[in-house]
């Protein structure tokens, strides 16, 4: 369609910083991080704490190596400081908030000043470049918008772009469907699990994916598989690219696979990487298997230092053929923590159990059941049901089963099926309960 | 005047229902009548037999929920309009059926009905100013003896 190879996704002015020599990119890593630690450690009361526990300030962070002498911040600590406590910014210079599930019932908030959208929507770019989408693309964005990062993101990114957005959300398939062959889509964003629930659906209304003009997947948000991609690209006549981010640290666009689809590359000059083992913290070797920490090197309203992800991966230093400098971290495929990713939404089990908790004043025994039924997430929560919560008609169990349901839908943003079971019908272990029984074979 | 009723919740699935009445079934245990109530989740069984308290404690040591509650056998006339009828006597005293059932039995050219009301004291009261008969534990559990 278009010849000029600067449009092709080998090289476009946006994608730069892709490709510094490696001492410029440690040079300004370094630069970026001093004044990181300079406005966390004067602007947020948690973060100049921690440091002059550890007798260290912003001037004892010499070479990035010195990046281990920072301590750790975790997803606890915005649940603490819920809602604005880590902001380095005053609220006027907040253009956007976000949030996400916390461990319990309340969300983690985000901020971004006006600078910090910026470098979020090059990020993005970038990782549209990366995969080879120019201007002229039309992407179809089927990530949630909303209070979730993964919509607005991509949003942005793909406008700036100068792709044809369409702004779906997340849902309604069939009309996923109808505008993928209508309008010519040649990208879509999306977790992968709702690609194959699409791949599925497609099939069944008789629509075949592979005559239409789509040929790049952007898919993240959850943890996926090579098996996942290799079954996505059978079925289709697209790409299947990886693409990593988080709230906490942004949202997507923190790193994302290039044309080559060998990991995730970080957007270094934005996002620093670390790998460490999880229980003792230590940094581990390249290529070794660990935590994911990643510390902020721009943002303004909200930096991070060493936060610890939970995702496992590792880094990977080699040079990429595609001839990025930027390292490639290894598909995230599980957690160090027991969150859950449904349907691209984090669900932690204390905030189920929290909900079923405030239902009823008492907890009842109950089980969290993970299912992907074509492709798509189902949740389930089995809960036993008591003398005291059996009410003799069917009208008052319909009820208790609505509130359940309301109770963690309210909590978690993602509609649960509640079904009652008999007593001790859930499973125990030695005793203790098993509380979450995830099915999805990955 | 009030009847007791126990209530099982049962999960809707193959032998959930056969469990509870082979249980009850192995212990001697007699069902009087009975009443199914179902959802595409979950059922309730309700049962009247003879010894509520011996059934409660069976069921309870399989592992079932069991709740008590009263209900109140009323007889019926067993020709049409017979129930409309009854059912005025509760509509005039502004009183809500919870759920009814039926007695397999017939005496004469009466029938027998079980209903649960929210508030079973103030039904029999409306019932036996309507003159209605009320049959309690006792007169119940004679005629079954027949």
């Amino acid at each position: 369609m278009n010849s000029n190879r600067d449009l092709q996704g080998t090289f476009h002015p946006a994608s730069a910083p892709d490709y510094l020599p490696l001492p410029q990119l440690r040079q300004l890593q370094l630069q970026r991080l001093q004044s990181m630690v300079q406005r966390a450690y004067d602007r947020v009361p948690l973060y100049r704490g921690r440091m002059d526990e550890r007798q260290l300030t912003p001037a004892d962070i010499r070479s990035l190596g010195d990046i281990v002498r920072l301590p750790f911040t975790t997803k606890t600590d915005l649940r603490d400081t819920y809602p604005f406590g880590l902001f380095a910014s005053p609220l006027q210079e907040i253009v956007r908030f976000h949030a996400s599930s916390g461990t319990t019932g309340k969300p983690i908030v985000v901020a971004y000043t006006q600078e910090d959208v910026r470098d979020w929507t090059q990020a993005m770019m970038r990782s549209f470049l990366a995969c080879g989408l120019h201007s002229g693309d039309v992407i179809q964005n089927a990530y949630g918008y909303g209070l979730f990062t993964g919509g607005l993101g991509a949003h942005y990114g793909a406008e700036a772009l100068g792709a044809g957005v369409i702004p779906i959300s997340g849902g309604n398939t069939e009309r996923q469907i109808m505008i993928l062959k209508d309008f010519g889509v040649t990208a879509i964003c999306c977790t992968p699990s709702y690609f194959i629930h699409l791949i599925e659906r497609a099939r069944e209304m008789g629509v075949e994916l592979k005559t239409l003009p789509l040929r790049a997947g952007v898919f993240g948000a959850e943890p996926w598989t090579e098996g996942m991609r290799q079954r996505i690209e059978a079925e289709t006549n697209l790409k299947a690219y990886d693409i990593y981010g988080l709230s906490e640290i942004i949202g997507p666009g923190v790193a994302m696979e290039c044309l080559h689809q060998s990991g995730p590359h970080i957007f270094e000059d934005l996002f620093y990487p670390e790998v460490i083992d999880p229980s003792s913290g230590e940094p581990v070797a390249d290529g070794v298997e660990g935590e994911l920490v990643l510390t902020t090197l721009c943002k303004r309203a909200m930096p991070m230092l060493r936060y610890r992800t939970r995702d496992i991966s590792a880094l990977h230093e080699e040079t990429c053929a595609c001839g990025r400098t930027l390292r490639r971290i290894k598909r995230i495929s599980r957690r160090t923590d027991d969150m859950m990713i449904i349907r691209g939404v984090n669900v932690f089990p204390s905030q189920i159990e929290a909900a079923l908790l405030a239902v009823e004043g008492t907890l009842p025994h109950y089980q969290i059941v993970v299912d992907r039924v074509k492709g798509l997430d189902e949740l389930e929560i089995q809960v036993e049901v008591t003398a005291e919560f059996f009410g003799d008609t069917v009208g008052a169990l319909e009820q208790l089963r609505q509130r359940l349901s309301h109770a963690v839908e309210r909590v978690i943003g993602l509609r649960a099926r509640v079904r009652l079971v008999e007593p001790h019908t859930l499973q125990r272990s030695e005793g203790k309960a098993k509380r979450v029984l995830d099915k999805r074979k990955l | 005047m009030k009847l007791k009723q126990l209530s099982v919740f049962l999960e809707n699935r193959p032998g959930a229902l056969s469990g509870a009445c082979r249980g009850l079934a192995d212990a001697g245990v007699n069902l009087i009548t009975l009443c199914l109530a179902d959802t595409q989740q979950f059922g309730i069984l309700r049962l009247i037999v003879r010894d509520w308290a011996k059934a409660k404690e069976i069921l309870m040591a399989r592992g079932a929920v069991v709740k008590v509650t009263e209900v109140v056998a009323v007889e019926v006339p067993d020709r049409p309009g017979g129930l409309a009828d009854l059912l005025e006597v509760f509509e005039r005293a502004g009183i809500n059926v919870e759920y009814m059932y039926a007695f397999t039995v017939k005496q004469e050219d009466l029938g027998l009905l079980v209903f649960r009301f929210h508030d079973p004291d103030r039904a029999v009261a409306a019932l036996q100013a309507a003159a209605v008969k009320v049959v309690n534990e006792v007169e119940l559990f004679r005629r079954f003896d027949l």
